[in-house]
């Protein structure tokens, strides 16, 4: 092994406008290691790694790998340069197998069948050396997320990558098979090879990183070994100042039952059953956390309750029956009985981005009579000073109500939601993903809302693919897993090995 | 990236859009053998330097103006009314149904009623392709032409048929009677004691009406909840599913009104114009909407002052052909420039012109 760096940037600077995603980045990172890179939403991650992989040009700086000046315009030479990158969202046809997707954009000559046989060799050689195994005529759409990722770092190591950039790769994976990941990447640093692991996870860095790097506002602002750091420090560093970690809650003193859903039944366009038998009920004044892996019906009971997607069974909010035919227009019936409903993805959901603020402060509530001076007109003056005073009392930055939605930071976008959501004094909230690409500083001022929302004696649904917040946050904790509710625990009373046996299907195990 | 400031934007854009439009136009008529500079100088003399001009110009426009509000609120929801020749077309149906066979005692009834004819013809036949958009997902752009072809059918067979008074060999509605006649400009000339003015040009009282269409659509869009939900509905399907704004009532509405406002168009040509009904009134009055709906940004306030501009090329492109050896569809050439600017290529014009402008802004 030589002492050369496998990858070292220098003083790396990109800006956008007026904006510096970058400026005057380095770092070293030694063959056979593992960096990690951590960072709030928007500190530059992601721009640094798409000058490395050749999405962007940077403005200044010098890219050498194993000591070699690089120029890496454009992707096709990052990968020939080694570089192999696995993205957050998988790029994978899914309706091709394994081998397919391999191949693809790699293929010799003119026909197919040659390059999928050397392919197949390759892979079983490739299988064996890093324990990477995956059946290679399974066809994508049919193979777990977990098995998806592997593909793609299987597609990294056929174009012969000795770098491998990560990023935010446990997002959709259950503990176990985060740790089946981290494994693999143990096994590939025993290869030798480089990895590069961008998240804005403390624990995983902590976990398996040998070195990392902390980005804030496009600095650097620090590289450290991990041995000698602590979550804390790494959490101060990112954000500034210093963060609490914990969210801090008194116990729970739950009343009567807000919402009890029973018999709860979803067949999705294509015919198939993503919500099964789930049975759940919410208490005023307490927190119930469903906890589970992106996809395994969550998002489909967010839907059913907030009122666009229609189910069989029974749900009852206060008592009363409400109607499950899902009609296009029951969001506002939803509203008008008291539910609000911060959705799972606000920037396709929650918030029209092309709106301003105060348009997206009342949106879902626009036909609210204080909102409206007449039958026909709203008033809009109102509304905007309104707004204003409510981004006030949310510390939504900047505070103005005339800025279009997509010019604010994905912690602000939320706190808008939350701000129009809270507000309302509903009197069951429904929220998904509250946190999801939101800056450490927000998760805080996000959590304790929530929780302020809880103590004035109101039920909340949080829906959840993080774990922890679901532990810290939650009264009671429920495990969804294929559109099962699999099972309830007492957040502290269970562990994360249990819940993740449950998140896998794994009862019986889990019962134990 | 910077962008520009939201004023540049919306000015710098549409008339530099324009002006690459003028300046190929040019090129065409050097080509054509006569000179650019005296072209221009006859289409300002024969549109704004006389009153007459004026008339014929205004007349256009208020065409244009009814037809480009209709596309603007379409596209606001995110729809493309292709339609509006046909729906223009079907309102002309209505206002000589009207007209025809409802004794009105005075002009000022008997708008009001054309209007509402007119109105609910137009209604009725962009209401169709947008049940069938909204409940069955056939593309309205597809199913808009297709009514276009239909509407003018439809037109042929009452124009030949059932509408034509007997013995006339013309496919034409009969003359509508002198109570439904509106005032032109040179009647309203006379009547504030201007003799000479607008002399028997065809634009009159709808004009108003046209404004007024844009004051409405205005508050609809921008101050209503209707227009609210309009707008959510066109810049996000999901999020207005998430806040509950029904998809197919919206489709519905935008484009029932859509086609209301294509139909009021036919007060101006069919009452006030030709006072009756023949084939091809339209002239190509609902295409020509697009293009006045883009350059307008779907803006009431862009939709007028495009609606002039065309308005203008149209009479000043008539005051060409009668002149000069230039044909009178150049002016068709030109709107085809000015929607492949604004619409078609609308990044191309832009991306450069903001960078200039950020370049001098900064200096």
């Amino acid at each position: 092994m030589t002492n050369n760096p496998s990858i070292e940037l220098k003083g790396i600077s990109k800006a956008f406008g007026p904006v510096q995603a970058n400026k005057d980045i380095s770092i070293r990172v030694m063959p056979g290691t593992i960096h990690g890179i951590i960072g709030e939403n928007g500190a530059g991650k992601s721009t640094l790694m798409s000058i490395l992989y050749g999405f962007y040009k940077a403005d200044a700086g010098e890219i050498f790998i194993d000591g070699q000046k690089t120029l890496i315009p454009d992707s096709q030479a990052a990968i020939s340069a080694g570089i192999g990158m696995v993205f957050q969202h998988f790029k994978l046809v899914e309706n091709f197998t394994v081998l397919e997707n391999i191949v693809l954009g790699a293929e010799s000559g003119e026909f197919l069948a040659p390059s999928l046989r050397k392919a197949r060799a390759e892979l079983a050689e490739l299988a064996a050396e890093y324990e990477l195994n995956v059946d290679p005529d399974a066809v994508i759409e049919e193979i777990g997320v977990g098995m998806q990722q592997r593909v793609e770092i299987l597609k990294a190591l056929y174009r012969k990558a000795n770098i491998l950039i990560l990023d935010e790769p446990t997002g959709v994976l259950t503990p176990a098979e985060a740790g089946q990941l981290f494994r693999i990447l143990g096994r590939l640093r025993e290869e030798g090879k480089t990895i590069i692991l961008i998240t804005h996870k403390l624990r995983e860095i902590m976990d398996i990183t040998d070195t990392v790097s902390v980005m804030r506002r496009g600095e650097m602002t620090a590289t450290v070994e991990t041995s000698e750091t602590s979550p804390e420090n790494l959490a101060e560093l990112m954000v500034g100042r210093k963060v609490l970690l914990r969210v801090d809650k008194t116990p729970a003193q739950p009343k009567h039952q807000v919402l009890e859903v029973s018999g709860l039944n979803v067949v999705d366009e294509a015919g198939v059953l993503r919500l099964k038998n789930v049975n759940l009920n919410v208490r005023a004044g307490e927190i119930l956390g469903i906890a589970g892996v992106a996809g395994n019906g969550q998002s489909e009971l967010l839907e059913v309750l907030g009122g666009y997607q229609s189910a069989t069974g029974s749900i009852r909010v206060n008592g009363s029956e409400i109607d499950l035919t899902g009609s296009s227009s029951d969001g506002q019936s939803r509203r008008a009985r008291g539910i609000a409903h911060v959705p799972e993805d606000r920037q396709r959901e929650g918030l029209i981005m092309d709106f301003t603020a105060w348009e997206n402060a009342i949106f879902g509530y626009h036909r609210d009579p204080d909102n409206q001076l007449n039958r026909f007109l709203m008033n809009n003056a109102a509304i905007r000073e309104e707004t204003a005073a409510k981004m006030a009392r949310f510390d939504v930055r900047p505070p103005n109500p005339n800025l279009t939605a997509k010019n604010f930071s994905g912690g602000n976008q939320q706190k808008i939601v939350l701000a129009r959501e809270i507000e309302r004094n509903p009197d069951l909230l429904l929220v998904g993903q509250p946190t999801r690409g939101v800056d450490i500083g927000a998760i805080e001022f996000i959590h304790k809302q929530i929780v302020a929302l809880r103590d004035r004696g109101k039920a909340i649904l949080l829906i959840s693919v993080e774990l922890d917040e679901i532990l810290s946050l939650s009264d009671r904790v429920a495990v969804m897993f294929d559109g099962h509710i699999m099972g309830e625990r007492d957040p502290s009373k269970t562990n994360e090995k249990e819940l993740g046996l449950l998140m896998a299907g794994v009862i019986s195990e889990a019962k134990k | 990236m910077d962008v520009m400031p939201k004023w540049a934007d919306v000015v710098l854009v549409p008339l530099f859009s324009l002006v690459l439009a003028a300046f190929l136009s040019a090129l065409l008529i050097l080509a054509i053998g006569e000179s650019p500079g005296e072209a221009l100088k006859l289409m300002v003399e024969g549109t704004l330097l006389r009153s007459a001009g004026w008339g014929y110009m205004l007349y256009y426009t208020t065409n244009f103006i009814f037809t480009g509000l209709a596309v603007s609120i379409a596209f606001h929801a995110s729809l493309f009314n292709i339609g509006g020749e046909g729906q223009a077309m079907m309102g002309g149906l209505g206002v000589s149904l009207v007209c025809l066979f409802i004794p009105w005692p005075h002009w000022s009834l008997a708008i009001i009623g054309a209007s509402v004819g007119a109105a609910v013809f137009g209604m009725i036949w962009a209401g169709l392709p947008a049940y069938l958009q909204a409940k069955r997902g056939s593309h309205i752009v597809i199913t808009t032409i297709m009514f276009n072809f239909i509407a003018a059918g439809v037109l042929n067979f009452f124009l030949v048929g059932a509408l034509k008074p007997k013995g006339s060999m013309d496919p034409a509605t009969a003359n509508f009677p002198a109570s439904t006649h509106l005032p032109t400009f040179e009647d309203m000339a006379q009547l504030l004691g201007f003799e000479k003015m607008f002399r028997s040009a065809p634009a009159n009282v709808s004009f108003f009406i046209a404004l007024m269409a844009c004051v409405a659509v205005w508050y609809l869009i921008w101050r209503s909840p209707l227009g609210y939900e309009i707008r959510a509905l066109g810049k996000s399907g999901p999020a207005a599913r998430y806040a509950g704004v029904g998809s197919v009532k919206i489709i519905m509405i935008t484009m029932m009104i859509s086609g209301a406002l294509c139909g009021l168009m036919a007060i101006n040509t069919t009452q006030g114009e030709s006072e009756r009904l023949i084939l091809n009134f339209t002239e190509g009055a609902g295409f020509i909407g697009i293009a006045v709906a883009l350059m307008g940004r779907s803006h009431p306030l862009g939709v007028l002052l495009a609606a002039l501009l065309f308005g203008f090329l149209y009479q000043g492109g008539a005051e060409l052909a009668l002149w000069t050896k230039i044909p009178r569809e150049l002016i068709i050439v030109i709107q085809a420039l000015v929607i492949l600017f604004t619409g078609a290529l609308t990044m191309m014009v832009r991306a450069p012109l903001e960078r200039l402008f950020l370049m001098a802004w900064r200096g």
